[in-house]
């Protein structure tokens, strides 16, 4: 995109609006502080993940036909606050709807203008320097979807590395998953808490003050941990760091 | 058999289990990416292969037939096995037809899957495993849990006891010296068994060649010094020419184990000729055992799996529970699509539920097999056909028709919250209630926002609108 989009549409995911408000409030601030008009479609509900990975996918296809129909009434670029969410519609939608040539076009019409929060900062409005300044040692949990289906890797690593005064330390098996996944967190929970224990216990290995994610479903897994263990390791989204950042 | 959450929770509970698995992923994950990296053009090498394998696939059936024509022309018996029973019944018969008392096995994932020893001991012939850590699993009467490393779940010490309640040697914990007690012992029997059974990494179509990749020298005793040569294949193990092995055995040998080569790899083209060691006769059984069924589905990619292990490697599931929680032959990743493929999703739905679709498995494979959408085509299906718990069925029906209705779903949500923080106590839940059980656990539960995102925005618009 050669011109920089005047008006955004923000999919704010159901968690973000039920759990974590104060993270689509910073990327509301952050992208109305670039001069961009933010639209939040009233009506929007959820993806469909939670049903779409469990295998119903009958009813994976209503919540997801909704939630098309909504974007669709809509104009401009959509921003999407997590890499997971994001990954469904890009990357699962069009599986979804293999054997429906009525909803593919709908389905294509709604994904070429999605994009992940970093992914759009980065990619279409070339920025990578939000001139914010935030002391703390952090580190980077590139969520799976994010890194491994949306391909998005070094746009969150260089918002951050841009943040003055903020140390981002590498840690044991990075890039393994934290083992949120959805479902699986509450089908495996024994699987899901050793893999989130080993994950914490790299964190701690570096002494990091916070974890930072693009994904609130995993650093809501990773917090309810950590509060489990008395931690004093903070979850944030990026979009959290940039904007406490940029308010200081 | 038990649950497989049962198992894992078992798995989980088991340090010594975590230390060793630990230790061994670590290992062959950081050998991989370095053998990887000393390969040019690797990406073109791997999107070459999956074509190439992808392409073999398709037209299965004329290469099989075709495969067959040229054994038979090199000399070889060929047999075809629709299930386990009949490949077992076929080395039973051609075990007896030859008066054979001890046969000698290497290493051989497709023996483990029809349970190929046991019936071979009930008919009254002696079997023994050659490979090392095939040979300890057998002396302790286990069975392996890793596709590249039977053993990857014992340490030395585990091994050095294995052996001294076995073979009634003096433990040790020398490796050095432990392969060369194995070493001592499999000698003997290499000189007296007159019969070998062997795998197959690949069959050649162009060639008739039977390809067999090995590192501890066990596979070519096994197919050199008995007379009689059994290979045991699935059907899906074709290659097309003797060009493409180069391709396959480059992306194998660093995938598994992080070699540029194995030690050996051999090439068998039938039995001895004229003046030549070897074999008097070779046998190559062709093995379906459910593969045509998964060859006609939406499970046809796992037929392109080259049993590298890789994918075991880098799974945070396996690396947590290690193989012997998966229940049967195949663990990991690829086990998870190819045991209920197999065997039937009936018995085996809880293993493609188990993963967090985290896609680590998908970037390492060298065919780019994407083992997460498989694993989600196998929950679609198990929900289709498998009696599910009704509280699942009921909730994910639920949310789904809510989520499609959004002033209900704001209602539901908004009665969501006020339980969920009638339930906190300073912004966390803890408590064991029903719905939530399950989340706390193995963590603690961040009670909801009081005011959504969706009405903060509001109020904002109100007031910017002054």
């Amino acid at each position: 995109m050669s011109e920089k989009p005047e008006k955004v549409q923000f999919f704010h995911t159901c968690l973000i609006n039920e759990f974590y408000p104060g993270v689509g409030m910073s990327v509301v601030n952050i992208l109305e502080r670039l001069g961009i008009t933010v639209e939040v479609p009233p009506d929007q509900t959820c993806c469909g993940q939670p049903a779409f990975n469990s295998g119903f996918s009958k009813e994976a296809r209503e919540v997801a036909l909704k939630t098309l129909d909504i974007l669709l009434e809509t104009e401009g670029p959509i921003i999407v606050p997590s890499g997971s969410c994001g990954d469904m519609i890009i990357h699962q939608y069009p599986q979804l709807f293999y054997d429906d040539s009525k909803s593919l076009a709908k389905v294509n019409a709604v994904t070429e203008r999605c994009y992940e929060f970093t992914q759009f900062l980065v990619d279409v409005l070339d920025i990578t320097d939000l001139r914010v300044r935030l002391n703390a040692r952090a580190a980077y949990h590139p969520s799976c979807h994010l890194l491994r289906g949306l391909k998005v890797e070094n746009q969150p690593k260089v918002l951050l590395e841009n943040v003055t005064g903020l140390d981002v330390v590498e840690f044991q098996d990075q890039e393994e998953c934290c083992g949120f996944g959805g479902m699986f967190s509450v089908k495996n929970p024994e699987i899901s808490g050793s893999m989130m224990n080993n994950k914490i216990a790299h964190l701690e290995a570096v002494g990091a003050d916070m974890v930072i994610s693009c994904d609130m479903g995993c650093l809501m897994h990773l917090e309810g941990g950590l509060h489990r263990r008395g931690s004093r390791i903070q979850v944030r989204h990026v979009a959290q760091i940039l904007e406490e950042g940029l308010a200081s | 058999m038990t649950l497989f959450t049962e198992r894992a929770a078992q798995a989980l509970n088991d340090g010594h289990l975590q230390v060793a698995l630990n230790r061994a992923t670590t290992q062959l994950k950081s050998r991989r990416t370095e053998a990887l990296s000393s390969l040019e053009d690797v990406e073109q090498i791997r999107d070459l292969a999956r074509n190439t394998k992808l392409n073999i696939l398709s037209n299965l059936g004329d290469n099989l037939l075709k495969f067959e024509e040229r054994l038979k022309e090199n000399g070889v018996h060929v047999h075809w096995a629709a299930k386990s029973e009949d490949a077992n019944a076929k080395v039973v018969e051609i075990a007896k037809q030859h008066h054979v008392k001890k046969i000698v096995k290497s290493k051989s994932m497709v023996t483990e899957e029809i349970r190929l020893n046991a019936s071979v001991l009930r008919a009254g012939f002696d079997i023994v495993e050659t490979d090392l850590g095939e040979y300890i699993v057998q002396l302790a009467e286990d069975h392996p849990s890793h596709i590249i490393v039977p053993i990857i779940h014992k340490t030395r010490e585990d091994v050095g006891r294995v052996m001294q309640e076995r073979l009634g040697v003096p433990f040790s914990d020398d490796p050095e010296e432990l392969a060369w007690t194995a070493r001592r012992k499999l000698r003997r029997e290499f000189l007296n068994a007159d019969m070998g059974i062997t795998g197959a990494n690949f069959g050649v179509v162009e060639t008739g060649t039977i390809c067999l990749v090995t590192n501890e020298g066990n596979g070519r005793m096994v197919t050199s010094l008995p007379k009689v040569h059994i290979v045991l294949m699935g059907i899906e193990k074709l290659l097309p020419t003797l060009a493409d092995l180069d391709l396959f055995l480059k992306l194998l040998a660093r995938s598994a184990t992080g070699q540029k080569l194995t030690v050996y790899t051999t090439l068998i083209h039938g039995p001895r000729r004229e003046g030549e060691d070897g074999p008097q006769e070779v046998h190559v059984i062709l093995l379906d055992n459910g593969r045509s069924r998964l060859l006609a589905g939406e499970l046809a990619e796992s037929l392109a799996c080259i049993r590298c292990g890789a994918c075991l490697n880098v799974c945070p599931i396996y690396k947590n529970i290690g193989g012997h929680a998966y229940g049967d032959t195949y663990a990991g990743p690829i086990g998870s699509v190819i045991t209920p493929g197999l065997r039937g999703l009936t018995d085996w739905s809880e293993l493609p539920a188990a993963s967090t679709l985290c896609g680590a498995c998908r970037e390492v494979c060298p065919l780019r097999i994407d083992i997460p959408r498989m694993l989600l085509a196998l929950r679609q299906k198990a929900m289709e056909e498998l009696r599910q718990p009704a509280g699942l069925t009921l909730g994910m029906k639920a949310f789904s028709a809510i989520a499609a209705l959004p002033r209900l779903y704001r209602l539901v949500a908004a009665m969501g919250r006020w339980l969920l923080r009638r339930l906190g106590k300073n912004g966390w839940v803890s408590s064991s209630f029903l719905p939530i059980r399950n989340w706390t656990k193995v963590r603690d539960l961040k009670t909801p926002a009081k005011t959504t995102f969706q009405q903060l925005w509001q109020a904002r618009g109100r007031n910017d609108g002054g």
